[in-house]
């Protein structure tokens, strides 16, 4: 089919859209050449689809004149930040709008007595808390990708992060934002204040997978840095001790700052990559971290070291300096990068059950895998019960693509039937869209399709996401090449 | 629960004006409206994943007292039920350090406008399955549904706690120690609430000059108003005793009324939209109008 005729059957001369684009901003913004296209085709996951025009907004006003545009024309659109997602989240329905927002990137204003700033939408999060740090603030959301990804990409994704066991996610930390709603009109959503009237239009935004419009300024709540932290790492010879003693934690009374899981086959991976002198010889470690005041801290690390006596723990390491722990923390942060030591492929995936399932969702994991002649490493957030199976495996195997996606299929459905969700971190996007009924009803997805109707009537910001076909009402649902939907 | 959220839904019914009332702690009921009550009742408490679930006709004190047993709480004001205190949104004067009341409301049975069960959100803290249909019905007042029961993120109940009072400029209290509960402030005296373990809190009360009191002040209760954290220095010209601000997150317990507010027109349409698209005949709730009620 040709580019200019590719949506929905919808007669959209692409061409005639990009001339009005190019009049609306700089042309030197608007992109619709092979090359654009083409990069602008995935995120971070397998999916792909195809770019109809991709244009490089740096202001709220220019977002609002190519949403207009694309309202005008019923051309559907999409906000991308850094294309980090791994859900297919930022794959452009076939001949949308991609709107780049990577060049709106300014810090606009940080008040470190209220903490709280406001940014514009391409700020990197990390980039973010490592401006600040001077102020003794920080940014508490921290995905794995934090070096990479975009704010405006966490307030679309409800990120998630190591920290946010005791600090919540990415939808508590953000006070408000102006957004382009997908009629093109501008409104502030929460704000500075507590208590804005009305409903949360911010909580539902947050998280809403970029089908609701686009977030051009935000507001985001700022922690004060602890005075003390302890970084600990405990390793297990069975994973179900160290899986067990994550559920003793939380009884207890304590909320670590993070605990994080690696079982075996990880630890190996990790340790060949960074030399850390991780226990490679053992099933499981966890990564637990406690923050706070000097007294309150040593009373957790000597109560957390106790249970894990109970839960008969190996080696008990606490990184001695920050050095130490950055090092600890490299080894969790860097596994996605480790796998390359042991398959050329990985598919990762993304859900969460209750914490005193771990152990049995990890055994499931485990034979599931094990049932398609594939290989697993777990790392995850094992304090809040989000498990993320990193299945690897070489893409030139014959037939392989359909053993990881059965096995993810399996693995997803293992943990929403032991009471767990789709996804902690990750989103729905494509990637689980069809999988939205093992968790909702009918009845709650059309309540869920209500809300987005309500913010797009004309259903043209990110269309195909997130809601299956029953729920969406006249939506095209066709999944591009890559899904495992 | 003394009735299942079905027999609720059936309760609701799918045609007619009706409204929700719990203690009328916080709105009273419209005249000459039927009425219904959501179910009462504990179904679970589970420490080890900081969640309970229970009707949100439960009275928010039978719910504390429960959950004090198991060595956890909810951040949330006391009197009257949960699902009205989830329908009003409204924090506890402890939101600086716990956080906004709308994110412990993890999963929820509400009645829709049709008289159908709808569920929203999930059972585990973390979660982004869908869309966040949890935080659409915290502060909506119930004009766009009925909280039926509810799954509630939990928090365990520190080691120690205790308010202390000072002189000290409340900003200065605000940036110097480290993740106070709450900073209240009247104008001239200032009110701390420290948590953690008591060695922590004695020595950071003794290294600011903190005096150990019995409890919170007072709080006016003629208006209840929101004001960006950084806008309350502006209460430095208002009567000493006329309030008592929430330093660090703006809610300003008053002896006046909130001065009425406009939204914008996009708020308003969007908003319009919103309730159309739940209660289009409008018929849950009547009379309430989340943008301008307080």
């Amino acid at each position: 089919m040709p580019l200019d005729q590719i949506y929905e059957g919808h007669d959209v001369d692409l061409v005639r859209v990009a001339a009005r684009l190019r009049n609306a901003i700089r042309s030197d913004q608007v992109r619709d050449g092979a090359t654009e296209t083409h990069v602008y085709r995935r995120d971070a996951s397998t999916m792909t689809n195809k770019a109809g025009i991709v244009c490089f907004a740096e202001s709220t006003a220019d977002v609002q004149a190519i949403v207009e545009i694309a309202a005008e024309f019923g051309v559907p659109f999409l906000a991308r930040g850094s294309g980090t997602g791994l859900a297919g989240g930022a794959v452009p329905p076939a001949g949308a709008i991609v709107i780049s927002t990577t060049k709106m990137n300014k810090i606009i204003s940080v008040d470190p007595v209220s903490r709280m700033a406001w940014v514009e939408p391409g700020v990197l999060n990390l980039d973010l808390s490592n401006q600040i740090a001077h102020l003794g603030v920080h940014f508490a959301p921290d995905p794995s990708s934090q070096q990479t990804c975009s704010i405006g990409g966490n307030v679309a994704n409800n990120s998630g992060g190591p920290h946010c066991l005791a600090d919540g996610v990415t939808n508590a930390h953000i006070h408000g934002m102006e957004v382009v709603l997908p009629d093109g009109s501008v409104t502030i959503l929460g704000g500075e204040e507590p208590e804005p009237d009305g409903f949360d239009v911010r909580g539902v935004f947050v998280g809403s997978e970029g089908m609701f419009g686009v977030a051009t300024k935000i507001c985001v709540r700022l922690m004060q840095n602890p005075p003390e932290v302890a970084t600990m790492l405990m390793d297990f010879a069975s994973v179900a001790d160290g899986a067990d003693l994550v559920s003793d934690i939380i009884a207890a009374g304590i909320v670590p700052a993070a605990v994080e899981m690696m079982d075996q086959l990880c630890l190996i991976a990790v340790e060949a990559f960074i030399h850390a002198g991780l226990p490679v010889d053992q099933a499981a470690a966890l990564l637990i971290e406690v923050v706070g005041s000097a007294g309150g801290v040593a009373a957790d690390v000597a109560r957390i070291s106790e249970l894990a006596t109970a839960r008969n723990v190996g080696g008990v390491r606490i990184a001695a300096d920050d050095a130490e722990r950055a090092l600890l923390w490299k080894g969790r942060k860097s596994a996605f990068g480790a796998i390359a030591n042991i398959k050329p492929d990985y598919y990762l995936h993304d859900t969460v059950v209750p914490r005193n399932k771990l152990s049995g969702v990890l055994d499931q994991i485990y034979a599931i895998v094990e049932e398609h002649d594939l290989q697993v490493l777990n790392v995850f957030h094992a304090g809040d019960g989000n498990l993320h199976p990193l299945l690897v495996f070489d893409g030139k195997e014959p037939g392989v693509y359909e053993r990881v996606h059965a096995a993810g299929r399996a693995i997803v459905k293992a943990s929403v039937d032991a009471g767990g969700v789709l996804s902690g971190e990750h989103g729905i996007g494509l990637e689980k869209r069809d999988l939205m009924p093992l968790m909702f009803s009918e009845t709650d997805l059309a309540a869920q399709a209500d809300l987005r109707r309500a913010f797009d009537p004309q259903t043209l910001s990110n269309p195909d996401k997130v809601l299956p076909s029953a729920a969406t009402c006249g939506e095209v649902n066709r999944a591009p090449e890559g899904a495992w939907i | 629960m003394d009735l299942t959220v079905d027999d609720f839904a059936a309760n609701v019914g799918s045609t007619g004006p009706v409204a929700v009332v719990g203690l009328g702690t916080r709105a009273m009921p419209p005249a000459d409206v039927r009425l219904v009550s959501a179910p009462i009742g504990v179904d679970w408490i589970q420490p080890a994943e900081m969640t309970i679930q229970c009707g949100a006709g439960t009275p928010v004190a039978d719910v504390a007292e429960a959950l004090a047993e198991n060595g956890q709480q909810i951040p949330f004001p006391p009197g009257g039920t949960i699902g009205g205190a989830l329908a009003a949104g409204q924090s506890s004067i402890r939101r600086l350090a716990y956080g906004a009341m709308r994110d412990a409301l993890l999963q929820t049975h509400y009645v829709g406008s049709t008289g159908k069960v709808v569920k929203a959100g999930g059972p585990t803290v973390k979660n982004v399955s869908g869309f966040d249909l949890c935080r659409l019905m915290v502060g909506s007042r119930g004009t766009l549904g009925f909280l039926g029961d509810v799954i509630l993120r939990t928090r365990p109940i520190s080691a120690y706690e205790q308010w202390f009072t000072s002189d000290r400029d409340p900003w200065e209290l605000l940036t110097g120690l480290f993740r106070p509960t709450s900073v209240l402030w009247d104008g001239a005296a200032t009110w701390v609430l420290l948590e953690g373990h008591e060695g922590d809190v004695t020595e950071m009360a003794e290294a600011f000059g903190l005096r150990p009191v019995d409890q919170a002040p007072e709080l006016p209760s003629g208006g209840r108003w929101s004001m960006a954290p950084s806008e309350l220095e502006s209460l430095r010209v208002a009567p000493p005793g006329s309030f008592v601000a929430e330093i660090g997150v703006g809610v300003v317990h008053h002896t006046r009324a909130r001065p009425s507010r406009q939204a914008d027109s996009v708020q308003a349409q969007l908003h319009g939209r919103i309730k159309a698209e739940f209660d289009p005949t409008g018929r849950l709730n009547p009379g309430v109008d989340v943008l301008t009620v307080r």
